[in-house]
């Protein structure tokens, strides 16, 4: 024991003036930090994660929870978090494991990044008397249409579209596959889009049965693992969604702990109870793009070219390049997690310090895909790091399609972001297997508070756009005149294609 | 603000420009002095085989051997002279306006089935973009753009455009707020054979813009209206488009009326919203475009500019007020306002 124990990350207390007894903290929390002894509650503050569950359910606000209690002597380089890290490497040898997003302080773009209004030269338009259109069509456009003119003088159409995804509010639910999520949270997020009329992903973990009544709302999942795909799987989905990559850990496959493969994870994974499920870094059959090409269009043969083809891909150095490759493989849309997307599990230091934020990926992504004439192509779905409506209108006026959202949807069911996912004792019922805690999480309230969510950001994007003067998200996307930096340097601005403020 | 106007003779009878300015200087409520111009189709036929390039230098000295080289280099100048001018005390002539009759040497664009046309794009994007004292503000065949910042008399005045013959005018009155008293600022705003007028401000410019600039035209006009000469040519002349279906595309119908269509109709809007969404113009705008054979005028989708319509015999009229078009023709009749979207084709009959 030479590096003994380290100060604790949170302290919890108890006003004993306020506590009650009543022990619901005791029966709440999921990480034993809380006993009843006697007339009294016992604590075990290095056991608290900072879920909140405690706090929340306390009927008497009696419980306080405090971070970082004991302050390491500051030091700019050696922080807290680097010097623990090495503690915990040296104790274990092992990779450290982390949930949630990229948790280094890199600056937020989009906080740097203010949106326009209309003065006086044009009017604004007011959402609640006019119409605002915020339907979008995902999948690929032709470059130019061609008609006929039949001898009654009417217009016939002569080109034949392909399949698009037809989506009210361009806002989706991210794939949380059912292992890293609870079915019940799954349930209540395929609730959620089914009402609101968009998509939601299933991650790599299947489809499983509950979720059926939902298919069409669905957009399965195959990736590298390819757990759960077979023919039923593949015609169940509104579309499917090829994974490449993932923006929290570029680069590197998935895994699901065995004790978290339980009888019901084992049906809809097709694997053996109890196994790990550990996804491959690549595609065993994908080495190059060209072989993608073979899979985006194997999975349309086999659906009868009736569904878009998604492939999603973490946001890298090179992404515009491999999204202009992409365009070319027959898949409809291509969506980029930039490096603050979400995570069940990832390794720390692929979570910090791999790939690049979504803003300037979807810039360049979308300014290649022009300059080479494929933007119509593929459609651009942005994700990774999308907190607000605000985020959605810059995103969409840098160049997406749309955007998917995970741990916001989550935040919407309750959960704190306590970066705990990787544990599995989520006390919230959303990161976990464990059935008393799952049946925390009710489908039928849940799923009205991510419908919630999702209508609120809806009619703010609306009256955003409203605002600038703009009655179709059509005109939006890729308005990056729309936009100005606000502190930004001169080379990201370039990236960016915008202007400073003032300009 | 700004005030348009448009007016087309069916049968291609000319008029001469007297008339449209006075109808032009009618809406000076609608302007402020800082830039008027007027576009008119037929004035040349005695060239009418060649590209009529109108151009301002700003000077004949430093800026004129240059974009002669580079003409000669991609066709020939058939023919080219100073544009008159007569000097008005309200307006400074800040440029020399010049005009080349040109043919391009369609060899120079093998693989192109519109050759001369690209040539004469390429040349103006590429004389525009360099601003080096020269700009290409008219390229059509048979027809050109006369503007200058000041009021519409003394833009009418400046060129004596009564003393040119047209079967199409437009006019336009300018009430600028981006680039005042730039000459190249005023409208009409021409390519090749497409002129725009416009009064409005395109809140999707963005979009449109990096849209159309991934097809190879350049926007260098430091204002909106430019994109709609370009957005016209590429849905008009290249994707073959009939007007009224590029201005479909431009001003689309709201979802909500095209998900009752019966179905044809349905899926053809469907397709065009789909395959021409960031050709969408949004914002308060109405525009009146020409080419060779017709006069096209449309409003934004929630018409938040004003326009309206007349016809009298051959004669199809479209302007910002009423009173403009009774100032060319008291007699007009048939007097409409377009609903919002809809656009209003006035086409010559041959």
């Amino acid at each position: 024991m030479t590096i003994g124990s380290v100060p604790l990350r949170f302290r919890v207390s108890i006003d004993p003036d306020r506590c009650m007894l009543c022990g619901r903290c005791v029966e709440n929390c999921s990480y034993d930090v809380f006993r009843k002894d006697g007339d009294e509650i016992r604590i075990n503050s290095r056991n608290c994660v900072a879920c909140h569950r405690c706090l929340a359910f306390c009927p008497r606000d009696a419980i306080d929870i405090a971070e970082k209690p004991t302050d390491y002597r500051s030091h700019p380089l050696w922080t807290r978090e680097i010097r623990e890290a090495i503690f915990n490497q040296a104790k274990t040898g092992k990779i450290i494991l982390s949930g949630m997003g990229n948790a280094l302080p890199y600056p937020v773009i989009f906080d740097r990044l203010v949106l326009d209004a209309c003065q006086v030269t044009n009017p604004s338009i007011d959402p609640l008397r006019e119409p605002m259109e915020l339907r979008t069509y995902l999948g690929k456009k032709p470059g130019q249409i061609s008609l006929r003119e039949t001898p009654n003088g009417d217009v016939e159409l002569k080109t034949n579209l392909t399949p698009n995804l037809q989506i009210e509010t361009p806002i989706m639910v991210a794939h949380m596959s059912y292992g890293a999520i609870s079915l019940n949270a799954q349930l209540s997020l395929a609730k959620a889009v089914s009402r609101i009329g968009t998509f939601m992903g299933t991650g790599e973990g299947g489809l499983h049965e509950a979720l059926y009544p939902y298919q069409q709302h669905m957009i399965v999942q195959v990736a590298s693992g390819r757990f759960g795909v077979d023919i039923n799987y593949l015609e169940r989905g509104a579309a499917i969604e090829i994974k490449i990559g993932q923006g929290a850990k570029p680069g590197i496959g998935g895994h699901l702990p065995g004790e978290k493969v339980c009888a019901d994870i084992s049906c809809t994974r097709m694997i053996p109870e109890g196994s790990d499920a550990i996804s491959p870094a690549p595609h065993h059959d994908i080495y190059s793009i060209e072989d993608l090409k073979q899979l985006v269009r194997s999975l349309k043969e086999a659906t009868e070219w009736k569904k878009p083809v998604f492939v999603k891909i973490a946001a890298v150095h090179n992404s515009a390049a491999i999204a202009a490759g992409i365009a070319r493989s027959s898949a409809d849309a291509v969506v980029i997690d930039g490096f603050r997307g979400g995570t069940g599990a990832a390794p720390r230091v692929f979570r910090d310090h791999v790939g690049i934020p979504i803003e300037a990926a979807v810039a360049s992504v979308d300014a290649k895909l022009r300059q080479q004439r494929i933007r119509n192509e593929v459609s651009i779905i942005a994700s990774g790091g999308i907190r607000e409506s605000a985020d959605v209108a810059k995103v969409i006026a840098l160049g997406a399609d749309a955007v998917y959202i995970g741990t916001s949807a989550l935040v919407a069911m309750g959960c704190r972001v306590c970066g705990t996912c990787y544990r599995g004792l989520c006390a919230w019922g959303i990161a976990t297997q464990r059935p008393d805690l799952v049946a925390r999480l009710n489908p039928d309230e849940a799923s009205v508070q991510v419908e919630n969510l999702i209508h609120g950001w809806t009619l703010e994007l609306a009256e955003l756009m409203g605002a600038a003067g703009i009655n179709s998200i059509e005109s939006l996307r890729g308005n990056r005149d729309r936009l100005r930096g606000y502190m930004l340097d001169e080379g990201m601005m370039k990236v960016l294609d915008v202007m400073p403020v003032g300009a | 603000m700004c005030g348009i106007i448009g007016v087309i003779d069916r049968r291609r009878e000319c008029m001469n420009g007297s008339k449209i300015k006075e109808a032009l200087s009618q809406m000076n409520e609608r302007g402020s002095g800082e830039g008027a111009g007027y576009v008119a189709y037929g004035i040349y036929p005695e060239y009418k085989e060649y590209f009529a390039l109108h151009i301002f230098f700003d000077n004949i000295r430093e800026n004129k051997a240059a974009l002669d080289t580079l003409l000669e280099k991609w066709g020939t100048i058939v023919h080219d002279e100073q544009i008159k001018t007569y000097e008005q005390h309200n307006i400074r002539k800040v440029h020399t306006p010049w005009r080349y009759f040109f043919r391009p040497d369609r060899s120079l664009m093998p693989k192109s089935i519109t050759p001369d046309e690209d040539i004469v794009t390429h040349l103006v994007m590429k004389v525009n973009a360099a601003k080096n004292g020269a700009l290409i503000f008219s390229s059509g065949k048979n027809l050109g753009v006369f503007k200058a910042a000041g009021w519409p008399e003394d833009v009418a005045e400046f060129y004596r455009i009564q003393d040119y013959k047209g079967y199409l005018w437009m006019g336009h009155n300018r009430y600028p707020t981006n680039t005042p008293g730039w000459w190249g600022g005023a409208h009409p705003f021409n390519l090749l054979n497409w002129s725009v007028v416009h009064n409005g401000e395109i809140t999707s410019y963005g979009t449109n813009r990096r849209y159309i600039e991934s097809y190879g035209y350049e926007c260098t006009m430091y204002t909106d209206t430019e994109v709609v000469a370009y957005l016209f040519d590429l849905l008009v002349r290249k994707h073959g488009l009939s007007e009224k279906m590029a201005v479909r595309a431009l001003a689309p119908p709201f979802w909500d009326e095209i998900d009752t269509m019966p179905e044809k109709e349905r899926e053809l809007n469907r397709a065009i919203r789909l395959t021409y969404g960031s050709a969408m113009m949004n914002g308060p705008y109405a525009i009146c475009v020409a080419n060779e054979h017709s006069l096209v005028g449309f409003t934004d989708r929630i018409k938040l500019r004003p326009l309206v319509t007349g016809e009298l015999g051959d004669r199809v009229y479209i302007s910002s007020e009423e009173s403009a078009i009774r100032k060319l023709e008291p007699e007009v009749g048939k007097i409409a306002m377009p609903r919002a979207g809809e656009p209003v084709i006035g086409k010559v009959y041959v």
